[in-house]
């Protein structure tokens, strides 16, 4: 009893930090961090140093003269309204896919974008700030808004969702210069805040939904070979950006193997982070047979 | 009554409501916010008359379909006069853009611009940049423009990179001295790139000439005009009935020839004067 209510008090992660050590309990985290800013930098010492390793922004950019990267998702929308993009674009979105079929969708997400550093700095301070509840919607209405941006692009005849898109807004904003995007930002920073927990990425971005359908089929993976050291002391869960992905890989719910398969787990790394019995581990989609068999013993015997 | 007998079915019930009536109220609020952004797209494709697309820029509506916002053209333009529009801006968010008054565009020939551009929104077809259709310079105002009030600025002319064909000057008579010329610049839409040179140099506090988008500066005849004179030049003759020489029915011993008036007719007899008696002195003996 005593022990749960000390529990209580500790931040998720801190039985790891005591048990792995600060480093190795944030390890996923700092290298997703450098991650995320290595890869704005990048974009930024072109227009600040002139020193143009990369040119563009997320929705295409073009590096070293060799390297044509473009965002699937932009050019569908482009595309849906009729346009055919030139060779270089297409090249771009052929090795973007490729990329994040073996990757993981959303990891784009947690290890690309821009503004997930804002939500994650608003779901960080809403934690520590206690704040609780707040409006509640369905992880699924992201794709109902994905499907809302294509049709808005047939209807319009142009790429509307463009208009409002926070993920290029802030990524083009501080390459280009930001102008009134920061009003968006902000405006996501605090609706994450105050009205709904994980409200942007976990809910309502058609971006992410967009990536989480690569991911259905991507390769890289959080496999839980070691399922049944769980102490359910609920930490990965308190970390989890989308929470639901978790519970079947690890409570074995209707025999899951031990890896998450749901294409909306972000592949951050922060449950293999904050886990102190070293549950999760990154891994593919494909289970070695003995992963299987004991994963498959295990619910048996459930 | 009967339904809550049985609770099994009542709670199979009353989920399905319930995943109906979340389902509902999703939709209808995407739905919404779907319509507010249509609407709000719509309206930004109306470019700002200040704001001209970079050379090879699809038509507006187009544009902003295949534009994909990357700033590619604005990196590789050498002269940095491209500017990606802002969320506050009255277009579409993070589309190129100049603003000729403040930076014209130096017509590159390799034209980087378009080769930057991965989409089509930039024609990649557009190979000689003395063909692009940035838009259109029009002499707006003819009260300030120096060469219409006879002086000879001439600025706009003589910046022109397309010199002698995008923009004339067309001698007038200067009907206020009387004895002087008006040299009026003239601007034909068959050669002018949009650039904004002009825009650019003209010395007058807000420019006289101005580059506008084409789809303001042109205007567009009805497609059943045909100009007489070209196809009378196309078909070698008169589309309708042949010219007639026209007959003058002259008082004996006149003639009259277009362009020199009357005369007499030699070796006739020269009719007298005639006089004007109910007319002012001053207009008596006036010939006609």
């Amino acid at each position: 009893m005593n022990a749960v209510a000390k529990k209580g008090a500790l931040r998720p992660g801190a039985e790891a930090i005591a048990e792995k050590g600060w480093l190795a309990a944030h390890k996923w985290l700092i290298l997703r961090r450098s991650s995320q800013i290595g890869i704005l930098l990048l974009f930024l010492v072109g227009p600040w140093f002139g020193l143009w390793v990369v040119k563009g922004n997320l929705n295409y950019s073009y590096t070293l003269g060799v390297l044509p990267l473009a965002d699937p998702y932009l050019l569908l929308q482009s595309l849906v309204t009729g346009q055919i993009p030139e060779k270089l674009a297409l090249i771009g979105v052929g090795i973007v896919l490729a990329f994040y079929l073996l990757v993981g969708g959303r990891s784009y997400c947690s290890w690309v974008c821009p503004v997930n550093l804002v939500t994650d700095f608003a779901n960080w301070l809403r934690a520590r700030l206690g704040l609780k509840g707040g409006a509640h919607l369905s992880r699924t209405t992201r794709y109902w808004i994905l499907g809302m941006t294509l049709v808005a692009a047939a209807a319009t005849g142009t790429i509307a969702w463009e208009m409002l898109n926070p993920v290029s807004m802030l990524h083009r904003g501080l390459i280009f210069g930001l102008g009134a995007a920061w009003m968006v930002i902000i405006g996501v920073f605090l609706f994450d805040l105050f009205v709904m927990r994980q409200g942007w990425c976990g809910h309502l971005c058609p971006v992410g939904a967009f990536y989480s359908l690569i991911g259905k089929l991507s390769v890289t993976r959080i496999r839980l070979p070691a399922r049944e050291a769980c102490n359910d002391c609920m930490d990965c869960f308190a970390v989890c950006p989308e929470q639901q992905v978790i519970r079947p890989a690890l409570k074995a719910i209707n025999g899951a193997a031990p890896v998450i398969i749901d294409a909306n787990c972000t592949n951050c790394g922060r449950c293999i982070d904050v886990c102190s019995k070293d549950v999760f581990q990154f891994g593919t989609r494909f289970s070695s047979s003995h992963l299987t068999v004991t994963g498959t013993a295990h619910a048996a015997l459930k | 009554m009967e339904k809550t007998a049985n609770p099994k079915v009542s709670t199979r019930g009353s989920a399905r409501r319930q995943f109906i009536a979340d389902t509902a109220r999703v939709a209808c609020g995407v739905g919404l916010l779907g319509l507010g952004l249509g609407l709000y797209s719509r309206h930004a494709t109306a470019l700002p008359p200040a704001a001209i697309r970079p050379p090879g820029a699809l038509p507006e509506t187009s544009f902003s379909a295949a534009c994909i916002r990357c700033g590619m053209c604005v990196r590789d333009c050498p002269y940095d006069i491209l500017h990606l529009a802002k969320p506050e801006e009255p277009m579409s968010t993070g589309t190129p853009y100049f603003v000729a008054r403040q930076i014209p565009c130096e017509m590159c020939e390799d034209i980087p611009c378009v080769k930057a551009c991965p989409t089509g929104a930039l024609d990649h077809s557009l190979k000689d940049i003395n063909k692009a259709k940035m838009g259109l310079a029009v002499l707006v105002d003819h009260e300030t423009c120096l060469n219409f009030l006879g002086l000879r600025c001439d600025i706009c002319y003589r910046v022109c990179p397309v010199i002698d064909k995008a923009i004339t000057l067309e001698p007038q008579i200067n009907e206020r001295t009387g004895k002087h010329a008006l040299f009026i610049p003239v601007v034909h839409s068959e050669h002018c790139t949009g650039c904004g040179k002009c825009e650019k140099a003209c010395p007058t506090e807000i420019a006289a000439i101005k580059v506008f988008p084409l789809y303001m500066a042109k205007g567009q005849l009805s497609a059943h005009y045909r100009l007489g004179w070209v196809e009378k030049e196309k078909a070698g003759a008169s589309l309708v009935a042949p010219d007639i020489e026209h007959q003058y029915n002259m008082p004996e011993g006149m003639k009259y020839e277009n362009g020199k008036g009357l005369s007499t007719v030699p070796g006739t007899a020269v009719p007298p004067e005639p006089t004007f008696q109910g007319l002012p002195k001053a207009l008596q003996g006036n010939k006609l």
